[in-house]
C-alpha cells in the first residue's frame, strides 16, 4: 500500500522583548539561575500579571506578514497543571480566542515547487522555567529565569506532506521571524522550537489517521529525522494490522527514535478558563494598519525583487535573501559594481565560504560590503584577474587592508603591457624548444602548456586573454 | 481615646491633643489586654507600629502631616506586608514572610498610617464565620459565644471592640459587609476595580475587592480616598479619577430614590432583623428620600452561581501553594507527587479543600459548559437585574445578612446553610457593584446591618447616604459593653 504522511507543526518562537510577557524582569539568556525572575515570575502570593504590549505588537507583525486575521478581541486563559518549573500551577496562554488566526504562507521547496501552508492560529503565552536534573545528587534544581518569557505559538494546518516540506516550512518561519525582528531564531538556545503532529493515511483516503505529537524538536535535522522515523513507525504498525495510539512522544536524537513521553492515564485535564487577572486583549484596526504599513520587505518579496532587479536565478536570489543582513550586504556590494551576478557569485562563494569557516555572521565579516565592492571593481576594470582576486580577498580577510592596498603592496597588478608579455613569451618558447617542435608538428594540446608557462613566469599576473592572443600569434609565426 | 472615630482621632492629632505614639500605645495596650478574649489578631506588630508612630509624629512636627498621618490601622492578614508574616489564615502560609507590600498597604503607609498588626480571617477568605482560620475562631465582642461573621471577622471584631480604630478587609461574596453587620461596624466594599488587588492574596480574582471596616461612613470615606485609584500592577484596576469622598458626605437626600429589593424580604430573613431594616428605611424617608420596591428576579441564582465561579477561580489561584518555593512543605517527601499531595493535604484546611475540589470539578473537561459557562451566564443575568433596577432608583437598600450573629459551631457541619448567609451580599460581587453595611439597630441584643448598594463607581453617593443615615442615628456609636467599653 502507498502511504501519505500528514504533518502539522506547532512552532514556539521566543519573542525578542526586553522584558517578560507579564512582568518587568529581563529576558536575556544565560544568566545565573533564578537571577532573572521577579516575584511575578516566581508566582508569589498576591502578585498579578500585566501584559507587555511589545509582545502583542510582535504577534501583530507576524499576523500581518502571514496574511492572517488579527483578532479585535482575544482572551488569555489559564492552562492548569502542576509542575515544579511552572510556578503558579498554571500557564497563561490563549485558548479559544487567539490573537492571530487564519493565515497562510507560501513555501518554496528545493525543486522550486511552491506549497501553500495554512496557519491555523498564532497565540501568545508565557514560557515555563527549566528543571535541571544534573549536578544535584538525585535531586532536581529549578531555574525560573525562563519563566514568563513571551512565546508566540504558531500552529500550522496539517498541510505538510513530507519531512522535506516540514523542514522547508520551518526554515521559512525561521527566516520570517528574523526578518520581522521578533525572534532571534537561535534554535540551540531554544528560541525557536517545534512540536510535530504526525499521522499517515493510505494515498487517496480523505480522513486523517490517528496522530502522534513529537515534542520539542530544536533543529532542522531533528525535525526531518523525527518525522521520517515516526512515519515509518506508524506505517509499520498499520501494515502489520495494528493501530496507532494517539500520544505524545519524545524524539531521542542519540538513538534516532521516538518514544512515548507519558501514558494516557497520566494525561492532564488542563481545565482551561479565561484568566480573571487579565482583561480581554483589544486591538484597534488602526494599530493593525500601522503594523502592516511598517512591515519590512518580506523574504518572498525580496527574493522576487532580487531575481528581477539583479537578473539572478531564483535559487541564488533565495540564498542571498536568507537573512536581512545578507541581503543588505549583497545589495550594498551590487550597487558598487557593474555586474550584479559577479557580486552574487562572490557573496555566495568566497565570502560565504570564509564566513562559514570562521563561524561568523555577515554582520561580523572583516571584509565589509564596500571593501568587497572595491575588490570586484578591480576585476571589472582589469586591474587583477579573478584568480588573483581570491588571493587579494584572503589578504583583506586577514586584515591587510583594502583591495587597492593589497594589490599595490604585493605588486599584484595585472600585466597588460603587450611588449612585456611578448618578452615572456619569447623566453618561454626559447626555453622549451622540444615542446615547440612537437606543437609545430601538430600536437595542438601543448598550447595550454605554453599558457601555463607564461602565467607561471608572470606569477599569474599576466592578463590571460592577452596571453592567449599573443601566444597564438607567436606560435603561428 | 478609643471611643472616637478615625476622623475624630485625626482631628485630635492635628490639634496636638495627643501624639501618634500615645495613640498607638493606647491601642496596643488594648490589644494586649483584650485580644486574648477575641482572637482578632494573628500578628501584632507593636515595635514597628511605635516606630512608625514616632516617624509620623516627626512628620507632623515638620508640618508634613496629611489627614491620615499617625492614625493606627490593622490589616486583614490577606494583604502582603513587607517583612511580616502574611498567613491568609492558613497553615500553608504560617511561615510566609512577605517580601513586599500590597498596594493597599503601601498607599496607606505612605499616607502616614501606622499598622498595628494583621487580623484573623477565614482561611484564604473562605468562610462566613471566621471559624475556618488555622489560628482558631474569632469571637464577637457583643457576645463571645457568637461568631463575628467572615471572612474579615478579625478586622470586624477588632474595630467593634475598638482594638483598632479602623481595619482593611476584603469582600469576595460579602466578607466585609456581613461581618460588619454582625459586629455593628461600617463595612465598605468598593466597586470591583476601584482598589488595587496587587498584593492581596487571591481567592476569586473576578470577585475579590479590598475595602474597609470602620466606626463610621466618614472614616470609610477618608480611607477609600487614600486606597483607591489605578494601579499599573493590577490590570483589572480601573483608571478612573478618585473622588474627594469626604467632601461629599453632607449632600442632601432630598429627591433621592431608594429601591428596596422585594426578594431580600424572604422567609429566610429573621423577623427582628426585618423590623430594624424597616425602621432604617423610615429614617431614609425622613431625610427626604423616596422609597420604592424593585425586583432582582434572578437573585436566587446568585448563591449557586457564586459557588461555581468562586471555587473555579480559587482552585487555580491556590495551585501556586505547592510546597516548592514558599509556604508549608511536608516533611521527607518520597517523590514529587508525594510532596504535592502531602504539602497541600496538610497545609490546607477542610473548607479550602472543599472549594478546590468543587472548582476543579466544575472546570474539568465535560463539565465546564454545564457549570462554569452557565454560572457566567447567570452572572450576566444578575448584572442585568441590577442595571434594570438602577434605571429606576439611585440606590438599593436592604438587609446585609439574614440573621444576627449565630453561635460558634452552629453551622460548621452544614456548608450549604453557611453559604446561604451570603444570600444578600453575593449578587453585589457578581455584578461588581459597591456596597456598604451600616449598623441600623439590634435584634436579640445583637447588631443588625443595613446594606446600601450603589451603581458602579458611585462610592461617593453610597457614602453620602450612609453618612447622612449616621447623622440621624447613633447605632454606629454603640459599643459592646463590659470589658470592651
Amino acid at each position: 500500500m502507498k502511504w501519505e504522511i500528514v504533518i502539522g507543526l506547532e512552532i514556539h518562537a521566543q519573542l525578542k522583548t526586553a522584558s517578560k510577557i507579564f512582568s518587568g524582569a529581563s529576558t536575556a539568556f544565560g544568566a545565573e539561575p533564578n537571577t532573572q525572575a521577579c516575584l511575578v515570575d516566581l508566582g508569589y502570593p498576591g502578585v498579578l500579571p500585566v501584559l507587555n504590549r511589545e509582545a502583542v505588537n510582535m504577534a501583530i507583525r507576524f499576523g500581518v506578514a502571514t496574511h492572517s486575521e488579527i483578532a479585535e478581541r482575544s482572551v488569555f486563559a489559564r492552562k492548569n497543571y502542576f509542575y515544579p518549573d511552572l510556578p503558579k500551577g498554571y500557564q497563561i496562554s490563549q485558548y479559544e480566542l487567539p490573537v492571530v488566526h487564519d493565515g497562510w504562507i507560501d513555501v518554496v521547496l528545493d525543486d522550486g515547487e511552491r506549497k501553500r501552508v495554512g496557519i491555523t492560529r498564532a497565540h501568545l503565552e508565557e514560557d515555563a522555567g527549566k528543571s535541571l536534573h544534573e549536578d544535584f545528587h538525585g535531586l532536581s534544581g529549578i531555574d525560573l529565569n525562563r519563566a514568563g518569557t513571551p512565546l508566540l505559538e504558531i500552529v500550522s494546518e496539517p498541510d505538510l506532506r513530507s519531512a522535506r516540506e516540514a523542514v522547508a516550512y520551518m526554515k521559512l518561519i525561521h527566516q520570517l521571524v528574523r526578518y520581522l525582528d521578533i525572534c532571534d531564531g537561535n534554535m540551540q538556545e531554544g528560541s525557536l522550537r517545534c512540536d510535530a503532529n504526525i499521522s499517515v493515511r493510505p494515498v487517496g483516503r480523505h480522513e486523517f489517521g490517528t496522530r502522534a505529537e513529537i515534542k520539542n524538536l530544536n533543529s532542522f535535522r531533528f525535525i526531518e529525522r523525527a518525522i521520517n522515523y515516526e512515519a515509518e513507525r506508524q506505517i509499520d504498525i498499520l501494515e502489520s494490522g495494528g493501530s496507532v495510539v494517539q500520544e505524545t512522544r519524545l524524539y531521542d536524537s542519540g538513538k534516532d527514535e521516538t518514544r512515548p513521553m507519558r501514558s494516557k492515564e497520566e494525561a492532564n485535564d488542563y481545565r482551561y478558563f479565561p484568566d480573571p487577572d487579565l482583561l480581554p486583549l483589544m486591538i484597534d484596526a488602526a494599530v493593525v494598519e500601522t503594523a502592516r504599513a511598517e512591515l519590512p520587505e518580506l523574504p518572498w518579496a525580496k527574493r522576487a525583487r532580487f531575481s528581477e532587479q539583479y537578473g539572478l536565478a531564483d535559487y541564488d536570489a533565495g540564498v542571498l535573501t536568507a537573512s536581512r543582513a545578507v541581503a543588505a550586504y549583497y545589495e550594498s556590494v551590487a550597487s558598487g559594481v557593474q555586474d550584479p551576478k559577479l557580486a552574487a557569485n562572490w557573496v555566495m562563494g568566497d565570502l560565504a565560504g570564509a564566513l562559514n569557516k570562521a563561524g561568523a555572521d555577515v554582520e561580523d565579516s572583516p571584509v565589509d560590503a564596500d571593501a568587497l565592492a572595491g575588490l570586484l571593481a578591480r576585476i571589472e576594470d582589469g586591474t587583477i584577474s579573478g584568480k588573483i582576486a581570491k588571493e587579494v580577498f584572503e589578504a583583506m580577510w586577514a586584515g591587510h587592508g583594502s583591495a587597492d592596498e593589497v594589490i599595490g603592496d604585493r605588486g599584484l597588478r595585472q600585466i597588460t603591457d603587450t611588449s612585456a608579455i611578448m618578452e615572456v613569451i619569447g623566453q618561454v618558447l626559447a626555453d622549451n624548444p622540444g615542446q615547440l617542435e612537437q606543437f609545430r608538428a601538430g600536437k595542438d594540446k601543448l598550447f595550454g602548456f605554453f599558457v601555463g608557462q607564461v602565467m607561471k613566469a608572470t606569477g599569474g599576473k599576466a592578463n590571460p586573454a592577452q596571453v592567449n592572443d599573443l601566444l597564438r600569434k607567436a606560435l603561428s609565426e | 481615646m478609643h471611643t472616637r472615630t478615625l476622623a475624630e482621632l485625626g482631628d485630635a492629632l492635628a490639634a496636638g491633643e495627643m501624639s501618634s505614639e500615645e495613640l498607638t500605645r493606647h491601642f496596643l495596650t488594648r490589644i494586649e489586654a483584650l485580644d486574648p478574649r477575641l482572637n482578632a489578631f494573628i500578628t501584632v506588630t507593636g515595635e514597628a507600629a511605635l516606630e512608625a508612630a514616632r516617624a509620623a509624629d516627626r512628620e507632623r512636627a515638620a508640618g508634613r502631616a496629611g489627614p491620615l498621618t499617625g492614625l493606627p490601622i490593622a490589616h486583614k492578614d490577606i494583604f502582603c506586608t513587607d517583612g511580616f508574616r502574611t498567613s491568609c489564615g492558613s497553615r500553608m502560609l504560617d511561615n510566609f514572610i512577605s517580601p513586599y507590600d500590597a498596594t493597599v498597604v503601601r498607599r496607606l503607609k505612605s499616607a502616614g498610617m501606622v499598622m498595628l498588626g494583621k487580623t484573623n480571617m477565614d482561611e484564604f477568605a473562605m468562610g462566613s464565620s471566621n471559624e475556618t482560620s488555622f489560628y482558631g475562631p474569632v469571637r464577637n465582642p457583643w457576645d463571645l459565644d457568637k461568631v463575628p461573621g467572615g471572612s474579615s471577622g478579625g478586622s470586624a471584631a477588632a474595630v467593634a471592640a475598638r482594638l483598632t480604630p479602623a481595619a482593611t478587609g476584603t469582600d469576595t461574596g460579602g466578607s466585609i459587609r456581613q461581618p460588619a453587620a454582625l459586629t455593628g461596624t461600617t463595612g465598605l466594599k468598593p466597586t470591583y476595580g476601584r482598589v488595587s488587588r496587587y498584593g492581596m492574596i487571591a481567592f476569586a480574582s473576578s470577585l475579590d475587592q479590598a475595602g474597609t471596616i470602620t466606626a463610621s461612613a466618614c472614616d470609610a470615606a477618608l480611607l477609600l480616598e487614600a486606597m483607591a485609584g489605578h494601579d499599573p500592577r493590577d490590570s483589572t484596576s480601573v483608571d478612573a479619577p478618585v473622588e474627594r469622598y469626604a467632601d461629599g458626605l453632607d449632600r442632601s437626600l432630598e429627591g433621592f430614590r431608594v429601591g428596596v429589593v422585594e426578594e431580600f424580604f424572604d422567609e429566610g430573613l429573621y423577623p427582628a432583623s426585618a423590623a430594624a431594616i424597616e425602621t432604617a428605611l423610615d429614617v431614609l424617608r425622613s431625610l427626604g428620600a423616596s422609597v420604592k420596591r424593585v425586583s432582582l428576579p434572578n437573585l436566587a441564582l446568585s448563591v449557586p452561581a457564586y459557588y461555581v465561579v468562586a471555587p473555579a477561580e480559587c482552585s487555580s489561584n491556590l495551585s501556586r501553594f505547592d510546597g516548592i518555593r514558599f509556604g508549608y512543605r511536608a516533611e521527607n517527601p518520597r517523590d514529587l507527587a508525594d510532596l504535592y499531595k502531602r504539602s497541600r493535604g496538610e497545609g490546607f484546611g477542610a473548607e479550602v479543600k472543599r472549594r478546590i475540589m468543587t472548582g476543579t470539578y466544575v472546570l474539568s473537561a465535560g463539565y465546564y459548559d454545564a457549570y462554569y459557562l452557565k454560572a457566567q451566564r447567570v452572572r450576566q443575568l444578575i448584572a442585568e437585574d441590577f442595571r434594570a433596577a438602577f434605571a429606576e432608583v439611585d440606590l438599593i437598600a436592604g438587609p446585609t445578612a439574614p440573621t444576627p450573629a449565630f453561635d460558634i459551631g452552629a453551622k460548621t457541619d452544614d456548608p450549604v446553610t453557611m453559604y446561604l448567609n451570603d444570600i444578600y451580599t453575593i449578587g453585589v460581587n457578581l455584578a461588581g457593584l459597591p456596597g456598604v453595611s451600616v449598623p441600623c439597630g439590634f435584634a436579640d441584643d445583637l447588631p443588625v446591618g443595613l446594606q446600601l448598594i450603589a451603581n458602579h463607581f458611585e462610592e461617593g453617593r453610597l457614602l453620602n447616604v450612609a453618612h447622612m443615615f449616621q447623622q440621624e442615628t447613633e447605632w454606629h456609636l454603640r459599643m459592646p459593653g463590659g470589658e470592651f467599653a
